[in-house]
């Protein structure tokens, strides 16, 4: 080896394309420099592409870290977070950052991204006019959807469709602005972007088509309050968000002397005229094309690598990009030059009514271009014949109907994933072809789409290749993997689905785990925390009074009758029936919190108070000084009932919600349930009780009763649905708890009720719930005999089968040996 | 000799199947001690190496554990966590005799050389 001291290597924009370069370079030569990283944003690298699902709700900003701190720091880079450089002295070779940090560097590597292009307009700088690039942006977003109703997204392309899908499933009225009168116009023909704006109309966005903006008015604050158009309309704003484009962000590059013309000018080796400074990404501009995607980034990222590491091998020469919108439930894929011409010829497949459109345009027997919307399991073989430009007469008569059709017609879609070659791309974000998958499911053991993701990269950026990863790993494992999504194994120890299992318990009468595995012939001897728990619900909810619970098979949480914290201390939630409380109830609260020192005490979200901190070992003391009852706070169970004041006291309730709610808590608690349930119980339609997120929610009326179903707060948001009117409190009970044991006798564990409502339709439980009159009373009969002899675990431990034991740690004392 | 290197923990009915218990020694950080589906015992540090849960609550499946906190699952008899996620709860030597648990007297008192602590599968 030789002892010459590092190189410095420095890069300026910590983001996918320049963070993705330093992971390639560490592959290719892990000691060749000493790495300094400045980054303008506060965050060690993220997906941006996630930022999207982040918005919907669907992740979080944790799950889209791609290398974390402590990736870094192992890997010896030095790492500038919030940090601007704004000087890049060429002569003295050094950065300069906007507090004064310099860095000296031999190689300069500049993936500064682009700047979200804002409309020159008045109003432009209002507060409530964001851009949508970073996660300060997307927390603005989130804000500023708890806060206000009305949101406006001008540009109707894929940046400003995410954005407005998801401040729609955060609640807000959104309108899309867009110039043109079709959406997406870059990426979809106008058939197909009619499509996508009739579904996206369908949830419940708004377009404003062929519109000009003019103006963003303001309100007192300077916050802005509406958009006023070229045409003098004007729409209510409290939260504009401006996707029309992107520059790329090349000033600090100028004022340096670098050329640039729409992005940084870079060579074939991603040398810009500096032959020490090199730039990729989106900032870059390579023959003439800055890229906006990731795929064509990552490309350069590699051949950027394999120069800094001098090997001096690789040549970029462009990227053809596709592209697909990540808005869940919505298929939509294209590629190339798909508005065809004189010379092209096309062909289209429409299926309104399936809300299916595919286009196809060639040219010299060649595919040019792809357009697939509804249906886009074939859009990366399509993009494959594209890029390697093959002639296609041969296949051009089946070509529409996909690659599993290929001489092989009568099974479609299964065998695509077998059909495809080796070296065909699954996964476009990072590249990944499908020998590479196969080789780590057979040489890593691999089951899940999650480890694959781990292991291979694919899938883990845009997510939109995951169908076609479950198909590869049902192929390559054949019977260890089930193929149809309608009967997925509950998990890698059964080949059984969940129907399946909870028919074998029934029709067998089987009463215990170990009969069930050993009837069902379980793969692994006592199963694993995600089967041993759904088996013990299975168990208990189909044989009430005969099946044994097993606290070894429930979760933390439900075998400590306490919530887990992350310090490994618990929580206590005792039950207040209805939300009504009384002096020596908090009395006796506030003495336990002195006299086992809680340390927070804090009133919910299900109003009722949760003693937070508390030591494992003091929970039966607690419990017992507390006496009130257990308020199921930790399981998946009936939670809450929540009520409003109603009748009894309010100038508007029309019926007495408060005793509704008690009444309700007081014949369904101590339920255990597929998932949590939660119940709200309003005394009129001005609903403060919530009733309308609930999994059931009834809302006092002059007339009676009305009963909501399978809403949810959580996660993603739901609205309860209509199901029924009722006149009294007899009937609210046997509706509302019949409604429940169907869904404690059908639904999946770990399914809330708007997920079973959404797997066998509202109609079907209307059917079996308001229809069928001596099916309801059967149901709620049986929900009454469940709960008859149920115990509570905080008093009645020996009889809820508590395994106390947990309670008390094992002490041991270590004699030295000469004692 | 089970006097001096071996130190006696507690029944192994005292441990539920498929379930562990914590051990706690004065002065000494917890240890989690497991009982299998078939009857093994393996005695981990209560602490997982992604973000410090406590194991001793997680779920034991086979000869593994699933943490409480956020799922990952650590092999009982190295301390290990399966792959992808990588690190290591360290590990005690136990024994199980008559229906007797003990755990080795230098690895409660965290004495032993880490190499020794590779496995601490005892037959
Ligand atoms: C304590 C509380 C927050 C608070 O301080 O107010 C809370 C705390 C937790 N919630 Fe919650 N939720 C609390 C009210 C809610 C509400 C509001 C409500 O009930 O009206 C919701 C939305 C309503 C809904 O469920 O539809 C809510 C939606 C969630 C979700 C998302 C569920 C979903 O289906 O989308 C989770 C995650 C899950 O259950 O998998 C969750 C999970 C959790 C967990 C259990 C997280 C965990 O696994 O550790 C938290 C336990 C903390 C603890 O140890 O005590 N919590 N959580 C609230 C307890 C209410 C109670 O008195 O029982
Ligand atoms: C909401 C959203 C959804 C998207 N969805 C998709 C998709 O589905 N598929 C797809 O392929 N692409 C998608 N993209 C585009 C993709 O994220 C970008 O193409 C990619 O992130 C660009 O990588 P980059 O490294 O060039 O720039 P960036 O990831 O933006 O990184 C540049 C970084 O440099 C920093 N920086 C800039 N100037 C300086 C300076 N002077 N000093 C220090 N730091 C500086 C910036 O703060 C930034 O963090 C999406 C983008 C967004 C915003
Ligand atoms: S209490 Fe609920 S919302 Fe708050 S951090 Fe925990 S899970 Fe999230
Ligand atoms: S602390 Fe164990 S999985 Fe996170």
């Amino acid at each position: 080896m030789n002892a010459k001291a590092k190189q410095k290597l420095v890069l300026i924009g910590n983001g996918m394309a320049g963070v993705r370069t330093l992971e390639e370079l560490l592959k290719l030569a892990p000691d060749l420099y000493e790495i300094t990283v400045f980054g303008a944003e506060p965050h060690p690298n993220y997906n941006r592409i996630l930022l999207s699902p982040v918005l919907a709700g669907e992740q979080t900003v944790e799950q889209i870290v791609l290398n974390d701190w402590d990736w870094y720091r192992d890997n010896g880079i030095t790492l500038h977070t919030g940090k601007k450089i704004v000087k890049i002295d060429r002569v003295r070779r050094r950065v300069i950052a906007e507090d004064g940090t310099e860095a000296a560097y031999d190689r300069l590597l500049l993936a500064t991204g682009s700047n979200p292009f804002m409309l020159p307009i008045p109003g432009k700088d209002l507060d409530g006019v964001l851009a949508y690039r970073d996660i300060a942006d997307t927390h603005a977003m989130i804000g500023a959807a708890q806060k206000y109703k009305h949101a406006v997204v001008i540009g109707g392309g894929l940046l400003g469709l995410e954005a407005a899908n998801g401040l729609r499933a955060r609640g807000m009225d959104v309108t899309v602005v867009h110039v043109l009168d079709a959406l997406m116009e870059r990426q979809l023909d106008a058939s197909a972007a009619a499509l996508l704006k009739l579904s996206l109309e369908q949830r419940g966005l708004t377009f404003a088509m062929n519109k000009k903006t003019q103006e963003l008015l303001s309100d007192e604050h300077g916050r802005v309050r509406a958009v006023r158009f070229a045409d003098g309309e004007e729409i209510p704003a409290e939260l504009v968000v401006m996707a029309i484009g992107i520059r790329p962000n090349t000033a600090l590059a100028e004022s340096a002397g670098l050329q640039c013309n729409r992005g940084i000018l870079v060579s074939d080796t991603m040398q810009t005229y500096d032959p020490r400074v090199y730039a990729v990404g989106e900032c870059a501009a390579h023959r003439g094309i800055a890229y906006g995607l990731v795929a064509p980034l990552f490309e350069q990222a590699k051949v950027c690598a394999n120069h800094l590491a001098e090997f001096g091998i690789g040549i970029y020469s462009g990227s053809v990009t596709s592209t697909k919108l990540k808005v869940t439930g919505i298929d939509l894929f294209s590629a190339g030059d798909f508005n065809g011409g004189a010379d092209t010829e096309e062909i289209t497949l429409a299926d309104p009514i399936g809300g299916v459109y595919k286009k196809l345009v060639i040219r010299d027997d060649k595919l040019i271009g792809a357009c697939l919307y509804g249906d886009t399991t074939d859009g990366a073989w399509y993009f494959k014949l594209l890029r390697e430009g093959r002639k296609i007469d041969d296949i051009r008569d089946t070509l529409m109907f996909g690659e599993a059709n290929l001489g092989d017609a009568g099974h479609a879609g299964e065998n695509r994933a077998v059909a495809m070659a080796d070296d065909a791309e699954v996964c476009g974000c990072n590249g990944v072809c499908k020998g590479t998958i196969v080789k780590a499911i057979k040489n890593q053991g691999l089951f899940t789409v999650d480890a694959v993701r781990k292991h291979t990269k694919a899938s883990s950026s845009c997510g939109s290749c995951t169908g076609l990863v479950e198909q590869i790993l049902a192929s390559t494992l054949g019977g260890d993997y089930s193929a149809t999504p309608a009967k997925k194994p509950i998990c890698a120890c059964t080949s059984y689905s969940h129907e399946e299992v909870r028919a074998a318990i029934r029709e067998n009468k089987l009463t215990s785990l170990m009969a069930a595995m050993a009837f069902m012939e379980w793969a692994t001897p006592n199963g694993c925390a995600t089967c041993r728990p759904a088996l013990n619900y299975y168990l208990i909810s189909t044989w009430p009074h005969a099946a044994k619970d097993d606290p070894q098979a429930r979760f933390i949480n439900e075998r400590a009758h306490a919530n887990i914290q992350k310090d490994g201390t618990y929580s206590v939630v005792p039950r207040m029936w209805g939300g009504i409380t009384n002096a020596s109830e908090l009395r006796r609260i506030a003495d336990v919190v002195d006299k086992y020192q809680i340390p927070t005490v804090k009133v919910t979200g299900g109003q009722r108070i949760d003693l937070l901190g508390v030591k494992k070992e003091d929970l039966q003391n607690v419990w017992r000084d507390l006496d009130m009852p257990s308020g199921h706070a930790y399981a998946k169970a009936l939670r809450t009932v929540k009520t409003c004041v109603g009748s009894e006291w309010c100038r508007f309730g029309t019926q007495d919600s408060t005793r509704m709610g008690i009444e309700l808590e007081k014949a369904l608690w101590r339920m255990y349930a597929p998932h949590k349930v939660k119940l709200a119980v309003s005394g009129c339609p001005r609903n403060c009780a919530e009733s309308g997120i609930k999994d059931v929610g009834v809302i006092g009326v002059d007339s009676g009763w009305e009963i909501y179903v399978a809403g949810n707060g959580g996660i993603k948001t739901d609205v309860a649905q209509f199901f029924c009117k009722l006149k009294t409190h007899e009937e609210v009970l046997e509706y509302a708890g019949a409604f429940l044991q169907l869904y404690r006798e059908e639904g999946h564990y770990l399914e809330r009720t708007v997920h079973y409502v959404g797997r066998v339709g509202l109609d079907y439980c209307k059917r079996r719930v308001l229809d069928d009159t001596e099916g309801r009373r059967a149901l709620w009969a049986r929900l009454q005999d469940a709960l008859r002899d149920e115990a509570d675990p905080w008093h009645e431990p020996q009889k809820a089968a508590v395994d106390l034991r947990q309670f008390a740690p094992i002490k041991a004392v270590l004699v030295e040996e000469s004692a | 000799m089970i006097k001096r290197d071996w130190l006696y923990i507690c029944r192994l009915d005292d441990i539920p199947v498929s379930g562990a218990r914590v051990v706690r020694i004065e002065g000494r950080p917890d240890i989690a001690l497991f009982r299998t589906l078939d009857d093994r015992v393996f005695a981990l540090h209560d602490r997982c190496p992604h973000r410090g849960g406590p194991l001793s609550q997680g779920i034991v499946h086979g000869a593994r554990v699933t943490c409480p906190l956020h799922a990952w699952v650590i092999n009982l008899d190295s301390g290990r966590a399966v792959e992808p996620d990588v690190g290591a709860a360290t590990c005690f030597r136990v024994r199980c005799e008559n229906g007797e648990v003990f755990l080795h007297r230098a690895d409660a008192r965290g004495t032993t050389a880490v190499a020794e602590r590779e496995t601490c599968a005892v037959a």
